[in-house]
């Protein structure tokens, strides 16, 4: 891979720079929190100055801290959400590629179904159905995550299948297992990577929107999605809302850098297949 | 000596002529069955997955409906299951839902006590307002921008518009839409508040549902003002994201088509540079893009959900939103049902344009 | 007469000297064949006359048409002499013609453009310029679109484009590589005919040394960005005095030259 390369671009490094800030923060946020995310001693909805630099909450609480650990729950739990969705997206891509006729029908029109609801409605069901949670709403974008996917793992499946070394390892008689893992996996993983990356900035935005329309994390909990709704009862303390969004849009726009300069290293065909199904 | 054609030359070209114009226009429209055949069958499987999502998954529509005292007395909530048809098994459930759609009947709302129909009648338009202004401004906006990052790759303004449109898909629209509305409504005072048009005047005589256009009709000029004010703010916001969207699409597709043989042969007749850009290079670009712009309005009705939410805009959204939160089981799939078709009616329309540009489509 | 002279013409890209010092003399009536391996220079030298060489490509030497010299022609003026005074014709007609255009669409634009003829008037020629290439049915050619035709037919249509302004040089590079051998010779026919009926000064750029042997009345052999042959065919494939020219013709398969 020509990787080394395309990481050498501005965008690349500052996108880079600012996700691992954000890493940092979410392991160390007990040692930089300035004060109790949960703590409720602070005077109220006071605006930004010394003591607590992003100001405080309709409840005393210290928005900078808050904003620090909500980074705990929303990174992780964005980057599982990622990961979850390439293997079983990848998975049943995979199998839809590899296999044809009715396996190929059945999963990818189930694919078409789910692309066929605006993804956030269809979150908002499963997730409303499920409950509100944080869980749930992990379990809801997943739901409407996998299908792209699939969709892309199955064209590039479908691209090396018929290609001499697969179909002389079929010859051959190994199983579709190894052939799969073996032949076609480090293929596709290259493009999925990509996708991933473009991916972790959509599904960080679908996962705080839910929270924010309370699909999602718990009032006490400081998630991000969920502090910019409670700014929206106190707009006129403008901070309130200001630091949590800011802070998932620093975020989205670290892997969107990233990803981007990801997607321009690919061979342009590779990269425009992506662009079409990743939407 | 006088220029002459061989024989293989003419026969080659024989045989690929088509009879005359009434023969070629045959194939579009048996593609275009095809194409609604199709839809008809994501239809049905559409209200199939509303029905499965919100009948199958954990979650109760009488705890979500019924008070803590009515949950108390069996009598009311198994009275309640049958004025809803939730006593009877599934498939039959699914079964009278769908003779329903079929009638135009969606069933009633557990919150509104208003047919689902009537409810969806009232909010599409709004929505579709909006959508339609969004993905309207995200066209003009990310073509242009597109176009000028191509043109300027790799200069200056390229990496700009490359930032900016990165910025634009990274932002979360519901904060967005919040700060918006605190910095030019609530400081700066510059956009008119939430709703659709100003509170103390009334919609204009229904036609098309959309306030814009339905007031310019009627001529009342106020109420047009005053709705093209309201619908700035929130579609500005909800196109930022496709904005940003079309802006790196375009620009890949027009430096794909710049590279092209039929552009430097353009060149070459000496055509002037606007005529080359809009008829050559533009036109093979529009496919790619029109493919992109339709999954975008996809990504707009996510959004709308959310700008809704703060502009206090009642459309579909705002619907869904509520009937989502309180497990309104008809309104639900009501909702699906009509997002769904819309989806199939923009995938129609973008096959429709796909005809109308390219010719090798049209005439096969 | 000479109509087009190309003189001490050097091109480079990116540091890189692709053309260095072409001398080239295109006159009324004469086919005048370039050849060459591929990376010698001649496309090169093709599209310079045209100013389409890639961005950054800096040029030097004198590119005369008549007493102009096209190289240090403002964009604007080298756009009238483009498709107008010197026009092109390229190698691959299924990527040269613009899918989505009609025939007609194509013919016309640029005659409006450089002789303001009307539409009527422009679809008159067009029509005219259909039946001149050989083109069957003009009437119903001119409406339908290049994926309708034929390779063959795509190169008589490019023809007729490159035709429609009656240009005084025609640039024609490697006009038969991608058609069928068996419609080679039918699109070289047609370009020998013009090239007498109308007077043109033709530049055919091939690596082709056959379809030179064919049509062209002069040949110049480059090399690495140099002419380092040029003369009357029969001189130069008979009786070759470089050389790479006798390299290239020994080359040639069951060639009895």
């Amino acid at each position: 891979m020509k990787l080394p390369q395309a990481w050498r671009q501005p965008l690349a490094i500052v996108g880079g720079v600012i996700a691992l800030a954000w890493i940092v923060i979410a392991l160390a946020a007990p040692l930089l929190a300035p004060h109790d995310p949960l703590a409720q001693d602070l005077p109220r909805l006071a605006s930004p100055g010394p003591g607590h630099w992003f100001g405080t909450d309709q409840l005393g609480r210290d928005i900078l801290s808050r904003v620090m650990y909500g980074a705990r729950l929303s990174i992780p739990l964005t980057l599982l959400l990622v990961v979850l969705s390439v293997l079983i997206g990848g998975l049943l891509g995979a199998c839809a590629g590899y296999f044809g006729k009715w396996v190929d029908e059945t999963i990818m029109r189930f694919a078409d179904l789910v692309f066929a609801f605006p993804t956030i409605i269809l979150a908002m069901v499963v997730a409303a159905a499920l409950g509100a949670s944080l869980t749930n709403a992990v379990l809801a974008v997943l739901v409407v995550a996998w299908p792209a996917y699939a969709r892309v793992t199955r064209g590039l499946v479908l691209g090396v299948r018929e290609r001499e070394f697969v179909v002389s390892g079929r010859l051959l008689g190994f199983s579709a297992w190894r052939s799969l893992r073996v032949d076609v996996l480090p293929n596709v993983t290259g493009p999925i990577l990509v996708l991933a990356t473009l991916d972790i900035g959509t599904a960080l935005l679908l996962l705080s929107g839910l929270s924010f329309l309370g699909l999602g994390a718990k009032p006490p909990s400081p998630e991000w999605g969920a502090m910019v709704a409670s700014g929206v009862e106190v707009f006129d303390s403008w901070w309130v809302a200001t630091f949590p969004g800011l802070a998932i849009l620093t975020v989205v726009l670290a892997f969107n850098f990233l990803g981007d300069t990801l997607r321009d290293a690919l061979d342009p065909r590779t990269a425009r297949a992506i662009k079409e199904r990743a939407l | 000596m006088s220029p002459t054609s061989s024989s293989e030359d003419l026969k080659g070209d024989t045989a690929r002529r088509k009879p005359g114009r009434s023969g070629s226009r045959s194939p579009l429209i048996r593609f275009l069955a095809r194409r609604v055949l199709t839809a008809l069958l994501l239809a049905v499987g559409i209200t199939l997955v509303t029905f499965v999502l919100t009948n199958l998954v954990p979650g109760d529509p009488v705890s979500a409906n019924l008070g803590q005292r009515a949950l108390g007395d069996p009598a009311i909530v198994a009275q309640w299951r049958a004025e809803h048809g939730l006593d009877k098994p599934l498939p039959q459930q699914y079964l009278m839902h769908l003779q329903g759609v079929v009638q135009g009947d969606l069933g009633t709302s557990q919150q509104s006590h208003r047919p689902v129909m009537d409810d969806l009648a009232e909010s599409v338009p709004a929505t579709l307002e909006l959508a339609g202004a969004a993905i309207l401004i995200s066209l003009v906006a990310g073509v242009a921008f597109g176009v000028v990052a191509a043109l300027r790759r790799d200069r200056l303004t390229d990496h700009l518009l490359r930032v900016l449109s990165l910025i634009g898909i990274s932002v979360p629209t519901f904060w967005l839409a919040l700060m918006a509305f605190y910095v030019f409504f609530y400081r700066l005072q510059v956009t008119p508040g939430s709703g659709r048009i100003d509170p103390t005047m009334s919609p204009p005589p229904q036609v098309t549902g959309l306030y814009t256009i339905d007031s310019a009709l009627a001529g009342q000029w106020d109420v047009f003002a005053s709705a093209v004010g309201h619908l700035v703010t929130p579609a500005l916001v909800l196109a930022l994201y496709t904005i940003g969207l079309l802006t790196r699409f375009t620009r890949s597709a027009v430096l794909e088509v710049l590279g092209q043989d039929y552009v430097r042969a353009a060149r070459a007749k000496g055509l002037p540079g606007r005529v080359i850009l809009f008829r050559y290079v533009l036109r093979s670009a529009l496919v790619p893009i029109i493919t992109v712009a339709g999954l975008a309005f996809g990504s707009l009705l996510s959004g709308t959900v959310l700008v809704e939410a703060i502009f206090a805009w009642p459309g579909v959204g705002q619907y869904a939103y509520k009937s989502a939160t309180t497990l309104d089981l008809p309104a639900v799939m009501g909702v699906g049902l009509v997002v769904g078709g819309v989806y199939l009616v923009i995938n129609l329309i973008v096959d429709v344009l796909y005809g109308v540009i390219d010719p090798r489509v049209r005439l096969q | 007469m000479s109509l087009l002279a190309i003189s001490d013409l050097k091109v480079s890209i990116g540091g890189k000297e692709i053309l260095r010092g072409v001398d080239l003399d295109l006159r009324a009536g004469r086919v005048h064949g370039l050849a060459g391996e591929s990376g010698s220079g001649k496309t090169m030298t093709g599209l310079a006359v045209l100013g389409l060489l890639p961005h950054g490509a800096r040029t030097s030497g004198r590119i005369a048409l008549g007493e102009r010299d096209l190289l240090a022609m403002p964009a604007k003026e080298l756009n009238t002499v483009r498709g107008g005074e010197v026009a092109m014709v390229f190698q691959d007609p299924a990527t040269s013609l613009h899918p989505m255009l009609s025939v007609g669409r194509q013919l016309t634009e640029h005659m409006r453009h450089h002789l303001g003829l009307d539409r009527k008037q422009a679809r008159a020629r067009a029509l005219e310029l259909l039946g001149q290439v050989r083109i069957p049915g003009p009437e119903a050619a001119i409406d339908r679109y290049p994926h309708q035709f034929s390779g063959g037919m795509r190169q008589r249509i490019a023809i007729a484009i490159a035709l429609a302004c009656s240009p005084k040089v025609l640039i024609a590079d490697e006009p038969t590589t991608a058609l069928d051998v068996t419609v080679q010779a039918g699109v070289l026919r047609l370009l020998r005919g013009l090239c007498d009926d109308l007077g043109l000064a033709v530049l055919l750029v091939t690596h082709d040394l056959g379809v030179m042997s064919a049509v062209a009345d002069e040949v110049s052999v480059m090399k690495e960005g140099l002419v380092v042959e040029t003369g009357p065919r029969g001189q130069v494939l008979r009786d070759p005095t470089h050389p790479y020219t006798r390299a290239l013709l020994e080359s040639l398969p069951g060639e009895t030259s």
